[in-house]
């Protein structure tokens, strides 16, 4: 068994007392697309900041290893540096920044047009653009993807990358997420959308804040929809339930 | 070296180049104190003004229908560590016309300086000006400046006006503008001033919207750092069937800074609709997280969204 580009074990995380991680074990492996499925509110946004060190998000146990290296100790910038990015949900909205100056962040030479294409944007009408309200949040979701793409990241954790976009773009999204995986890298994708999950190469299903399942995407899938949730039984996932 | 000659090195301090005092096509106007140090007209614009013991009096006319294709320059300043300058100034935009003026006011040595701006402006019936003001007031904090204008704007008439203090000090700021907007007229005032150690703003901008479908739009982004402060009130009033207005305040407060925005919207016509949003704050921090989950420091972080913000 390789040595897990991610390494979570035993982590914890509360909020007013409550618990929202619950002794989490999760690994990743280099070069893995992985899937993480669960009902809102089973933990996964939470998850997602407290790996990249988001304020507010430090852990009360457990341990993340990144690369071998222990990420509790590091800042948000200090992660990222070390190849670890997420891109959120509902984007940050930047007034004045123009596309072209968000997609070349400290790299002076980087040409984003590439990247721009990528996710399906004629850089010829986006580049000068300002990543502001402007902006739809389709074509924000995308200007985001293209900014984890221009990192060239070790590890994306990508939340909802899907969401607000119309199904015919969907698959443009599963492209990225393969480019991604392409480049060499891996990817946490949290998502509800079946099709993206099911272009993962393996899935894990949360559910008030533990992996209650790991397999292939389709077990997961399946897991998900149809069954009791053997943790909660019901009282989270209940609207899965057949 | 000339007062001229000093004034003109700075001129790159607000985005400006020496070289455009030389071009014959480009009207200007450059003063030091109450003494004008160079000036020049060009078809279709009269500069007439006069030094006084106290002030700077005149007028910039554009003549009705004249379509002024380069940049007027008007630069006031002071070239010495202290002193005063007042311009008293009516500028008449005759009926459409169409110029830019680019006011650049520079004081780049002030330790115990004052500026006064007393401005009178008419933009007739479907004339337009855009009239940009860079200042820069040095390194020191030591400067005052007041300006203060009273803009009318014609029927159909467009005035566009972008005030901005990006680099170094403010000292202290005092703008006051009212705004009168005619049927059709259309007013924009954008002000993006950047202030540190103990600089004070003073801003009020208020527009008044007279005739239908008059339209007017107050957009303000203030960053301050260090111990520097800022009150910031846009008024909006509108008094006809069709008028909007919409006053937009931004400020983001870093350090012991402190600021005020009170944005004060009046409508007397059902008609009439007039919105505002101000914001003060620290620097959003889900635009600052997403810039560090790209490896940027928080230092680089906050200077990338503080530039934007005042772009």
């Amino acid at each position: 068994m390789p040595v897990p580009l991610l390494d979570i074990s035993a982590l914890t995380f509360e909020a007013d007392h409550h618990p929202i991680l619950d002794r989490l074990d999760l690994s990743i492996q280099p070069g893995e697309i992985h899937a993480l499925l669960g009902a809102n509110g089973s933990g996964k946004t939470t998850l997602a900041y407290v790996l990249m060190g988001c304020e507010g998000y430090a852990p009360g146990g457990g341990r993340i290893l990144f690369n071998g290296t222990d990420l509790l100790p590091l800042k948000m910038y200090e992660r990222a540096r070390l190849g670890l990015t997420l891109a959120w949900q509902e984007p940050a909205r930047f007034e004045g920044v123009t596309v072209r100056e968000y997609l070349s962040l400290e790299k002076p030479d980087f040409d984003p047009a590439p990247v721009l294409k990528q996710v399906g944007l004629d850089p010829d009408r986006y580049l000068n653009r300002r990543v502001d309200k402007s902006l739809s949040g389709g074509e924000r979701h995308r200007i985001e993807l293209a900014s984890v793409l221009s990192m060239n990241p070790k590890l994306a954790i990508l939340d909802e990358p899907a969401a607000g976009i119309d199904m015919l773009s969907i698959t443009h999204i599963i492209d990225i997420i393969r480019a991604l995986k392409a480049a060499g890298g891996s990817v946490l994708l949290i998502t509800h959308q079946e099709e993206v999950s099911l272009i993962a190469d393996r899935a894990s299903q949360l559910c008030a804040g533990r992996i209650i399942f790991s397999g292939s995407p389709r077990e997961a899938v399946d897991h998900f929809r149809g069954r009791s949730c053997v943790r909660c039984d019901g009282e989270v996932c209940t609207y899965v339930r057949p | 070296m000339s007062d001229l000659e000093d004034l003109r090195r700075t001129l790159p301090m607000v985005g400006a180049e020496p070289a455009i005092l030389d071009d014959t096509r480009i009207a200007h106007v450059v003063a030091h104190g109450h003494h004008i140090l160079s000036h020049r007209t060009v078809p279709g614009v009269r500069v007439e003004l006069e030094e006084t013991p106290d002030a700077i009096i005149g007028q910039l006319i554009v003549e009705a229908g004249a379509q002024i294709a380069q940049p007027i320059h008007m630069c006031f300043g002071l070239a010495h560590p202290t002193g005063v300058q007042q311009i008293k100034i009516d500028v008449e935009i005759c009926e459409g016309a169409q110029a830019r003026v680019l006011s650049h006011c520079l004081f780049p040595v002030a330790q115990s300086a004052e500026h006064r701006m007393q401005a009178v402006m008419e933009i007739g019936p479907g004339a337009s000006l855009t009239y940009t003001e860079g200042h820069y007031h040095g390194p020191h904090g030591g400067m005052r400046v007041l300006p203060h204008a009273t803009i009318k704007i014609g029927p159909g008439a467009r005035y566009f006006s972008d005030f901005s203090l990006l680099s170094g000090s403010v000292g202290t700021l005092d703008i006051d503008y009212l705004v009168e907007v005619e049927a059709d007229g259309l007013a924009e005032l954008s002000a993006k001033i950047f202030a540190h150690k103990t600089d004070h703003i003073t801003l009020k901008e208020a527009v008044m919207l007279r005739g239908e479908r008059s339209r007017s739009l107050i957009k303000t982004r203030v960053v301050l750092e260090d111990q520097a402060q800022a009150d910031i009130v846009g008024i909006t009033e509108a008094y006809a069937k069709g008028a909007r207005g919409h006053v937009d305040c931004m400020e983001i407060v870093q350090g012991r800074a402190h600021a005020s925005a009170i944005p004060i919207v009046r409508v007397f016509h059902p008609e009439a609709k007039v919105t505002h949003e101000a914001a003060i704050g620290s620097v959003d921090k889900k635009e600052l997280e997403t810039l560090m989950a790209r490896g940027l420091s928080p230092e680089q972080a906050v200077e990338m969204i503080v530039s934007g913000i005042l772009r």
